[in-house]
């Protein structure tokens, strides 16, 4: 044990002090250095079971190395000079056998009682349908029509660029805020859907010990039920590109009325409403990665997007400029990603769209194509009319384009 | 360096050093940059690929014949004979293994992707929610019905014909290594022109196949999971059986030129025993690929 | 006839010794150049995946990103292991396997001289075409060593040399496997008996088997990748009918056995040189024999331990995890073992017996996070943290890495004639024992608290956890260049030493490979020597 040992004491003394004042930042119930418990009845006997094996593997630690250990200080040839010579004894080797065997038994049963609590998914009291997309979260709660994607929160999007000289430890739970959180009631068995629209991902939340893949064109189903209200943080698990590190999960927990009221708040128009809301304001701070948001670009987007939510697209056409200072935020948020700010993108997998031939050409095509997506690119209908028709005009009149405007109601044409 | 002196029968035959290893896999490396660079249709054009091909055929002919000489020159103890069955078994171990890859695949889709996809077990929601209406059924091209509609080719027609072709080349092959251990050397000959006419039939016969599956049957690579399937699994075996007929004709050349003797002549049964193993995974396949 | 031939023929050939300049390392079929040119290839493959590793740590260092995209840290992420696994570790075991299995079973070169060449030189060019990717537009592989289906689809490029790259390792390690197990089984000297030859020919014996069954299988594998990206099938598509999980299913049945690959040689390594400097027989030889046989077995039906995630059926997962809980069993065997031939012993410490000690603790310690990950409902937790990449750190760099070097120094005198410094080897241990620990052992708790693999940058909390590993991290590497120095110095004479040193090294140490000169000259056992029980690293004949 001696390294074992003597390395826990080196990590406590410099490190584990400040990562417990961290730690609450992500998951509030591990202590920085360990699992977290959790707040489901899974995810305490998951730690359990995790405490468990590692105390088996403390105490078989302590016997064998302290064998060893003794030896190397007692049998050196200083102490010892004249070796034995024994060199077999079968019913040595039968008992160390037998005994790491029914070791593993004692580890064995329980966990496999644990995993097949994990795996029975009956009569589940909700369902909610996780998709992957590179690289944000879609949920859909099934027979609520209330669905919306969940992106990486703008402030930690802007921090995380390269060299954006943002002091990280400043931004609030840096790289595990979004900024739509999944919610979900207490007390509920709610069962998860996931798959993937691309490639796989995996939707990971610690504290309520649920890590599964989504794997393109299958569903696996697993499920939870969370017993305090509380904001729950994880991450995307499975490498998925290039920001695989940038699409976060937070699950919002509330007792069973306040989600009653959240859930009836999302319904009808106003997801819609939301959603270009949220698209709007990231970009804002995103525009502006050095963090001085001005006013300007915070309020400009909210405005066009509350004025397309008076659903009316054929009414008063935004100006081209209206259109561009939007379409820059609204490409900076969705498509900079792939096609990069100065729209060069990153060829081969994400062609440039400086000339390209889908951005000079006839625009009904470009929009059908934003709207349905292609290869690698996925669909974004789920924008609203007029941040499509601000964000195409922008690729069509930036870089040394010049193709003409495109305006919400010809992308309302194509949907 | 070893006494010169005492030469006991298992002195070993230690080859002089080689700049043919080397070449080789110049040669190899040509075709690769080659056909990565078609694939990927980059600029540089075909001519690695024929080069590199050219220069490693060229290689391993004179690596062989190197070979032969030594062999026909007796530098060869039991030892050495020993060494290349050793050698020779392993290598066939390993495509067979090669081979399990695919047949896993093929297994797997048939019993447990498609079934899942059809809504089975644990999965039954991935079929409502994603596939709705597809039904696992067995040969498919999968939900999107890629590739569009699509026949197989029956079992007992052509497919039957070249099993049958096979299996009397795995006879005919063992009579001819019968005859050239009773040093009976005209028909052996005979007996090894016979295997690869045999084998040329075959491959004349899958050929057709191909042909008859990509204009009428619409039966392509791109035939969802089944196309996949079945052209790489009898596409494989069709190339281990050119390889094979072409060792064939090399070792009935030797044959001719005199090579060879009723007790020694591993060159011949190296070759005899991949062409039982083509014959081996031939069978596999005409049971699980056409057949089942 | 067949008889005088051999002789002539044989004795014009050992005579001439080699040629000069590059074309003797380009012609070469002796098993001792071609066991230098691999160990050399090795090493310059550890330090650029080294180079690479350094890269990532760097940015790891604290949160934000500093100095690299995304896009190329997983470039870095896949590259490091790839080139680390199939460019360092295993040459580096192949080199070994070239330069001791003929001199410890008493033959004159491995069984087919001129594939074992071919075998070599496949690889630096497969490496070439391998680190070309990092040149070209659209960048490396990026998506991960295990490759999997759909995101490795997206590589630009680099997609076919990746594959091909593949292919051609694939050919090496065959033929490298098909060479060694012919020679064992083919050429021992008369009186080595399969159950007294010395426990590293054993384990590689048994590696070479696991080598032949799944580098084929890998090579599949990465076929169908090839053909679902540019001719259309659909074998990782559900669309078509396919399972992009079926990938993961054929990679980790190659990939399991491939870990094994990467421990089973080092194992018969520290199961050489503790008997050594304990001065005392390898306690159990016969069990250590079966302990590495049902290891090899079992590491064919573990492989989902690796995919707990990817929603299998119940039963399969928990096949799987009792099937993989099963491996702690002959493993405890070797371990207990080694400590049963320490006891009661008369140790002494040279380098060698350092890193194999240093080896022991720090391999078990990996092998205890095995288990814990083995366990499925506690995995689901693990799974793509960095207590993962803890786990087989510990047990591929203290594990794999930390055996070659012990076998290095210990051999290092047979092959050069020269002993290297003692202080140095001793220092350069230190170094690199304390330093692997501050790299991977902060990472068990990084993981542990949520931090998941194959990120550039991390949430705030995990600072801690990668400050104290990037500062190994560049510890250890540094370390390192004592051991080259101490290395080539050894080669090259480099501190004038000259001394003519016994056969027998260490003074303890048995097997055939001590009982021609150091150096060894460049033919050894052209006429087979009789093992004698006093040479037999097997069980004494007594115990029978
Ligand atoms: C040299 C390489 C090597 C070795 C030897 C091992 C050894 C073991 N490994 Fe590891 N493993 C890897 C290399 C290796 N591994 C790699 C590279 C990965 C990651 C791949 C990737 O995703 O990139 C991995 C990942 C990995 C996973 C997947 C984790 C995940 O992705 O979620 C699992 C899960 O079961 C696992 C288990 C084990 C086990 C049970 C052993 C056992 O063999 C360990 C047995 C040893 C002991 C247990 C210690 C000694 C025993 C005793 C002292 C006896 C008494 C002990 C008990 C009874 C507990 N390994
Ligand atoms: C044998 C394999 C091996 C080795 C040696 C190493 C060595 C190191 N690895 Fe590696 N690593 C992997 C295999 C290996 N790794 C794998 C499989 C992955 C997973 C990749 C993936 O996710 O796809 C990984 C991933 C990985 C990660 C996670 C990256 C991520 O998830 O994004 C990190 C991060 O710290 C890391 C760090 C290191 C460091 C600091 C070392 C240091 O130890 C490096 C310093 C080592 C040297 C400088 C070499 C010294 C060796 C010698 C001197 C021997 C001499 C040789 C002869 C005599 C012939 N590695
Ligand atoms: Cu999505 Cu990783
Ligand atoms: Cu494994």
């Amino acid at each position: 044990m001696s390294m074992k040992g003597w390395l826990a004491r080196l990590a406590a003394g410099s490190g584990l002090m400040l990562a417990a004042l961290a730690a609450p930042a992500y998951t509030d119930t591990s202590k920085g250095y360990n699992l977290p418990t959790g707040v489901t009845e899974i995810s305490r006997e998951v730690f359990a079971l995790h405490m468990w094996i590692f105390w088996v593997c403390v105490v078989i630690g302590v016997i064998v190395f302290g064998a060893m250990i003794w030896s190397i200080i007692f049998h050196r040839r200083s102490k010892n000079p004249k070796p034995a010579d024994f060199h077999e004894s079968t019913t040595v080797e039968i008992v160390w056998t037998a005994i790491p065997f029914v070791i593993l038994i004692a580890i064995a049963v329980p966990a496999a009682a644990t995993l097949i609590k994990m795996e029975d998914v009956r009569d589940a009291d909700m369902s909610i349908k996780i998709t992957g997309y590179q690289w944000k979260w879609h949920y859909d709660y099934l027979g609520e029509d209330v669905s919306f994607f969940s992106t990486l929160s703008a402030q930690s999007n802007a921090a995380r660029q390269l060299k954006s000289g943002v002091d990280v430890t400043a931004v609030p739970n840096y790289l595990v805020d979004v900024d739509r959180p999944l919610v979900v009631p207490v007390g509920k068995k709610i069962r998860f859907l996931i798959t993937s629209n691309d490639v796989i991902h995996a939707w990971w939340v610690p504290e309520i010990a649920v890590k599964k893949d989504a794997i393109p064109g299958y569903i696996n189903e697993i499920w939870t039920r969370i017993e305090q209200p509380g904001t729950y943080r994880g991450v995307c698990a499975e490498l998925c590109g290039r920001d695989h590190g940038y699409m976060p999960i937070v699950v919002e927990a509330l007792p069973q009325d306040e989600y009653e009221a959240w859930l009836t708040r999302q319904k009808g128009g106003e997801a819609v409403n939301q959603t270009s809301a949220i698209v709007a304001a990231p970009i804002a701070v995103a525009a502006a990665p050095a963090q001085t948001a001005t006013d300007a670009t915070v309020d400009a987007p909210i405005e066009v997007a509350a004025g397309d939510a008076a659903a009316k697209p054929a009414g008063q056409a935004p100006t081209k400029d209206a259109l561009m200072q939007k379409g820059e935020s609204v490409y900076k948020a969705n498509c900079a990603a792939c096609h990069q700010a100065n729209g060069t993108g990153l060829p081969p997998n994400f062609p440039s769209l400086v000339g390209s031939a889908v951005v000079k050409g006839d625009a009904a095509a470009q929009i059908l194509q934003v709207l349905k997506g292609k290869n690698l690119m996925p669909p974004f209908g789920h924008l609203s009319d007029a941040d499509l028709a601000a964000v195409i005009t922008y690729t069509r009149n930036s870089w040394g384009n010049d193709a003409g405007v495109v305006q919400p109601a010809d992308v309302a044409a194509q949907r | 360096m070893g006494s010169p002196a005492a030469h006991n029968t298992d002195r070993y035959y230690v080859p002089a050093p080689s700049a043919w290893p080397f070449a080789l896999t110049v040669g190899l490396v040509a075709v690769v940059i080659g056909v990565s660079g078609y694939l990927e249709n980059a600029e540089i054009g075909a001519w690695p690929i024929w080069l590199g091909a050219a220069l490693s055929i060229y290689i391993i002919f004179r690596w062989f014949q190197g070979i032969a000489r030594e062999s026909e020159g007796g530098l060869y103890g039991a030892q050495v004979d020993r060494t290349y069955r050793w050698a020779m078994c392993w290598f066939i171990f390993s495509e067979v293994m090669f081979f399990a890859a695919f047949f896993g695949a093929l297994y797997y889709a048939r019993l447990l992707s498609l079934p899942w996809l059809g809504g089975e077990g644990s999965k039954l929601v991935t079929n409502i929610t994603l596939w709705p209406g597809f039904e696992a059924t067995w040969p498919s091209n999968g939900p999107a019905n890629l590739g569009g509609e699509f026949q197989t080719i029956p079992a007992f027609d052509v497919p039957l014909v070249n099993t049958l072709i096979l299996l009397t080349s795995g006879f005919t092959i063992t009579m001819a290594h019968h005859a050239l251990k009773e040093a009976r050397r005209g028909p052996c000959i005979a007996w090894m022109w016979a295997t690869v006419a045999l084998g040329a039939l075959f491959l004349f016969f899958q050929a057709e196949e191909y042909i008859h599956a990509y204009t009428d049957l619409n039966l392509t690579l791109g035939s969802g999971i089944y196309g996949s399937t079945f052209f790489m699994l009898t596409g494989f075996h069709g190339l281990h059986v050119t390889l094979g007929t072409i060792m064939l004709i090399v070792i009935t050349l030797r044959l001719m030129k005199g090579h060879f003797k009723p007790e020694s002549h591993f060159g011949f049964e190296g070759v005899a025993w991949y062409w039982h193993f083509v014959d081996v995974v031939w069978i596999g396949l005409f049971i699980v690929v056409y057949w089942l | 006839m067949a008889h005088a031939h051999a002789h002539d023929a044989h004795g014009h050939d050992d005579h001439h010794g080699p040629e000069k300049g590059i074309m003797r390392w380009i012609k070469t079929t002796n098993h001792k150049d071609l066991g230098t040119l691999y160990l050399f290839f090795a090493f310059t493959m550890f330090f650029i995946g080294g180079l690479m590793s350094l890269v990532i740590r760097a940015e790891l260092f604290v949160p934000g990103l500093q100095f690299v995209q995304p896009e190329f840290f997983n470039q870095m992420t896949t590259m490091h292991a790839l080139v680390m696994i199939f460019g360092g570790v295993m040459p580096a075991f192949v080199g070994l396997a070239n330069w001791m299995v003929p001199m410890m079973i008493g033959c004159s070169d491995l069984a087919l001289p001129r594939v074992n060449n071919w075998g070599f030189w496949i690889l630096p060019f497969a490496f070439g075409l391998l680190l070309s990717t990092l040149f070209m537009d659209g960048g490396a592989p990026a998506g991960g060593w295990t490759m999997y289906p759909p995101l490795v689809l997206q590589t630009g490029n680099a997609f076919p040399f990746l594959i091909f790259a593949v292919h051609l390792m694939g050919i090496s390690s065959i033929t490298g496997a098909i060479n060694v197990v012919v020679t064992i089984l083919n050429m021992r000297a008369p009186g080595m008996t399969l159950l007294k030859m010395p426990l590293f020919v054993w384990t590689w014996l048994i590696t070479a088997y696991l080598l032949i069954a799944v580098m084929p299988v890998l090579a599949g594998a990465v076929t169908m990748l090839l053909t679902d990206k540019y001719f259309g099938t659909s074998f990782f598509t559900a669309a078509g009918g396919g399972d992009p999980v079926m990938f993961q299913h054929i990679f980790w049945f190659f990939g399991h056995p491939e870990v094994y690959i990467m421990i089973l040689p080092a194992f018969g390594i520290v199961s050489t040189i503790i008997p050594t400097f304990a001065r005392k027989h390898l306690f159990g030889y016969d069990s250590m024999v079966y302990a590495t046989a049902s290891i090899a077995f079992l590491s064919f039906i573990v492989w989902a331990h690796h995919m707990f995630t990817v929603g299998m059926p119940l039963a399969g997962e928990l096949f799987f995890m009792f099937a993989t809980m099963l491996i702690a069993v002959p493993t405890g065997v070797k371990v207990f073992n080694w400590v049963a031939t320490m006891w009661r012993g008369s140790m002494t410490f040279e380098t060698p017996m350092l890193f194999a000690l240093g080896f022991v603790f720090l391999f078990t310690i990996g092998g205890f996070s095995g288990l814990m990950l083995a366990i499925t409902p506690v995995d689901f937790q693990y799974h793509d943290t960095y207590f993962v990449v803890a786990h087989f750190h510990y047990v591929l760099v203290p594990g794999a890495v930390f055996s070659i070097i012990a076998a290095v120094y210990y051999w290092i005198p047979k092959w050069t004639g020269r002993m290297y410094s003692e202080f140095w080897g001793k220092v350069h241990f230190w170094l690199s024992a304390i330093f692997i620990n501050l790299t991977f052992f902060p990472q068990h708790f990084a993981g542990l608290a949520g931090m998941q693999r194959r990120v550039p940058d991390y949430a705030v909390q995990f600072t801690d956890w990668n400050v104290m590993s990037t500062i190994g991290a560049f510890g250890f590497f540094v370390a390192q260049f004592i051991f080259i120095i101490n290395m080539l110095g050894c080669c090259y004479g480099w501190f004038g030493r000259k001394q003519n040193l016994p056969d027998r090294v260490w003074e303890g140490a048995r097997g055939l490979e001590w009982t021609v000169p150091s150096p060894a000259p460049y033919h050894t056992f052209e006429d087979p020597p009789q093992l004698t029980e006093a040479e037999s690293t097997g069980a004494p004949a007594k115990a029978h």
